[in-house]
C-alpha cells in the first residue's frame, strides 16, 4: 500500500520551494530589469556598453548553463552559494534580461509629445521619468513582465538539478520510492499550469488597476 | 583556480562529440516543431468546437508547463506504455513538442495579419481553397513569420542543455561528466557557456537585421 497522503505533502512541501523561488527570482528580474533597461537608454556609453553586454550574455546562454556556472564555478572564484542562492541569482538575472528589453521598447514606444510636453513644463529628468514616462510605461510593459515571470516559474524546474528539492525534485523523489511515474508527475504538471494560471489572473487584474485614467493603452 | 589550457585541448573532442548531438537534436526538434506547429496552428482555426477547443487547451497546457517535467514525463512515461526510445528521441519529441507550440501562435499572428480583402479578393477570381493558400495567404504570411520562428529555434537551441536531465549525451552532459572525473569545473562549464554565445550572437544579429527589413519593407 503505497502513502499517496504522505507523498502528496512531499510534492506541496515541494510546489512551495518552487513558489518561493519564483517569488525571489522575479523580485530580482524586476529590479536587474529596470536597470539594465533604463541603463540601455543611458547618456553614457559606458553604462549603455555595459548593460548591453549583461543582456547578450544573459540571452545569449541557457539558463541550466548559468544555474550551473553560478553553482560550481562562481564557489571556485571564491564566491560561495548555496543551492538556493544560485538558483535565485541565475533566474533572476536571466529573466532580468529579457525583461530589460520589455522597459526599455516600452519606454521607447511613450509617444515623442509627451516628452516634449514635459520639457515645456520644465521638468527634471528624473521627475519626467517618474511622474509621465514610467507610469504610462509600466502598462505597456505588463503583458509581457507576465509571461517572463511565468517562463521564470518554469526555468525553476531546472533548479532541481542542482539538488534543491522543488517541485520537480519531490516529483522525482516519488518516482524513485513508489516506481509510479504518471501520478507524481502529472500531478506537478498540474500544479504548475495552476501556478501560471494564477499569474496570468494576477498580471491582467494589475493591469486592469493600472491603466485606469490612462488612454495609451489598447483597452 | 587557475584557467588550464593545456586541460581545455585534452576536453575538446569530448565536447565536440556533445556538440554534434546538441545540433542535431536542435534540427531535429525545430523540424518537428515547425510540421506540429502549423497543424495546431490549423487545427485552432477549425469551425468544429471539438477540434479547435483540444488544439487550444494543449497549446495553453503545454506552454505553462516546464519542459524539463515534460522531457521526464515522455521519457519515463513511455516506455510503461509500450514505446522504448532512445533518449535523444524522446528529447527530440519533448522540445518539438513544447516549441510547436509558440510556433503556432507565430503562425496564427502571421495568418491573422492577412487582410480580410485578400481572402475576399481570392474568393471573388474564384480561387479554391487550396489555391488560396497556396498563391494567396501563405506568400504573404509566411516571410514576416521567419524572424519569429528562427527566434524560437535559438530559444530550443539554448534549452537543449535540459537533455542532459535524460541522459542524452549532448554538450551539457559531456561537459559534466568531464567536469566529475576530473574535479576541474571552471573550463567545462565555461566552454559550454562561451559555445552557447557564439552561435547564439550572431544568429540574433542576423536575425535583427531580418526583422528590420521586414518592418521597413510594410
Amino acid at each position: 500500500m503505497i502513502d499517496w497522503a504522505g507523498y502528496l505533502t512531499l510534492i506541496l512541501g515541494g510546489a512551495w520551494v518552487t513558489v518561493k523561488l519564483t517569488v525571489l527570482g522575479c523580485a530580482l528580474a524586476l529590479c536587474a530589469a529596470f536597470i539594465a533597461g533604463l541603463g540601455r537608454l543611458s547618456r553614457f556609453a559606458m553604462i549603455r556598453s555595459a548593460t548591453v553586454a549583461y543582456i547578450e550574455f544573459f540571452r545569449g546562454t541557457s539558463v541550466l548553463v548559468q544555474l550551473f556556472w553560478a553553482y560550481f564555478v562562481l564557489p571556485l572564484l571564491g564566491v560561495p552559494l548555496s543551492p538556493m542562492q544560485a538558483g535565485i541569482l541565475a533566474l533572476g538575472l536571466n529573466v532580468g534580461a529579457y525583461g530589460a528589453e520589455v522597459v526599455r521598447g516600452a519606454i521607447l514606444a511613450i509617444p515623442r509629445a509627451q516628452l516634449e510636453a514635459c520639457v515645456a513644463i520644465n521638468l527634471s529628468r528624473w521627475q519626467r521619468m517618474r511622474h509621465v514616462i514610467l507610469p504610462q510605461a509600466i502598462v505597456l510593459m505588463l503583458p509581457t513582465f507576465g509571461n517572463n515571470a511565468i517562463e521564470l516559474l518554469k526555468g525553476t524546474a531546472v533548479v532541481s538539478l542542482i539538488a534543491i528539492s522543488d517541485m520537480t525534485f519531490e516529483a522525482q523523489v516519488v518516482r524513485t520510492q513508489t516506481g509510479n511515474t504518471a501520478i507524481p508527475f502529472l500531478t506537478i504538471l498540474i500544479l504548475y499550469f495552476a501556478l501560471s494560471g494564477t499569474i496570468t489572473l494576477g498580471i491582467r487584474g494589475l493591469e486592469r488597476r493600472l491603466s485606469a485614467g490612462l488612454d495609451v493603452t489598447k483597452g | 583556480m587557475e584557467w588550464n589550457w593545456a586541460f581545455v585541448f585534452e576536453i575538446l573532442p569530448t565536447l565536440g562529440d556533445g556538440v554534434i548531438i546538441t545540433i542535431e537534436a536542435t534540427l531535429l526538434g525545430s523540424l518537428l516543431a515547425i510540421v506540429l506547429g502549423l497543424i495546431l496552428a490549423i487545427a485552432r482555426r477549425a469551425h468544429t468546437r471539438w477540434v479547435a477547443w483540444p488544439a487550444s487547451a494543449f497549446i495553453h497546457f503545454v506552454r505553462g508547463t516546464p519542459l524539463l517535467v515534460q522531457l521526464y514525463f515522455l521519457f519515463y512515461i513511455l516506455p510503461d506504455v509500450g514505446i522504448l526510445l532512445s533518449p535523444l528521441v524522446a528529447g527530440v519529441i519533448g522540445l518539438g513538442l513544447h516549441y510547436s507550440t509558440y510556433n503556432a501562435e507565430v503562425y496564427r499572428a502571421g495568418i491573422d495579419n492577412i487582410p480580410k480583402g485578400q481572402w475576399e479578393a481570392a474568393k471573388a477570381v474564384n480561387l479554391t481553397m487550396p489555391q488560396t493558400w497556396l498563391h494567396v495567404i501563405i506568400p504573404q504570411a509566411v516571410p514576416p513569420m521567419n524572424p519569429a520562428l528562427a527566434n524560437y529555434l535559438v530559444a530550443m537551441f539554448k534549452e537543449t542543455p535540459l537533455l542532459s536531465a535524460i541522459t542524452v549525451f549532448e554538450l551539457m552532459n559531456a561537459a559534466r561528466s568531464v567536469a566529475n572525473y576530473s574535479y576541474r569545473y571552471l573550463e567545462p562549464m565555461t566552454l559550454v557557456g562561451v559555445f552557447f554565445l557564439l552561435i547564439s550572437i550572431p544568429t540574433v544579429i542576423v536575425l535583427r537585421r531580418l526583422e528590420r527589413r521586414y518592418t521597413l519593407r510594410s
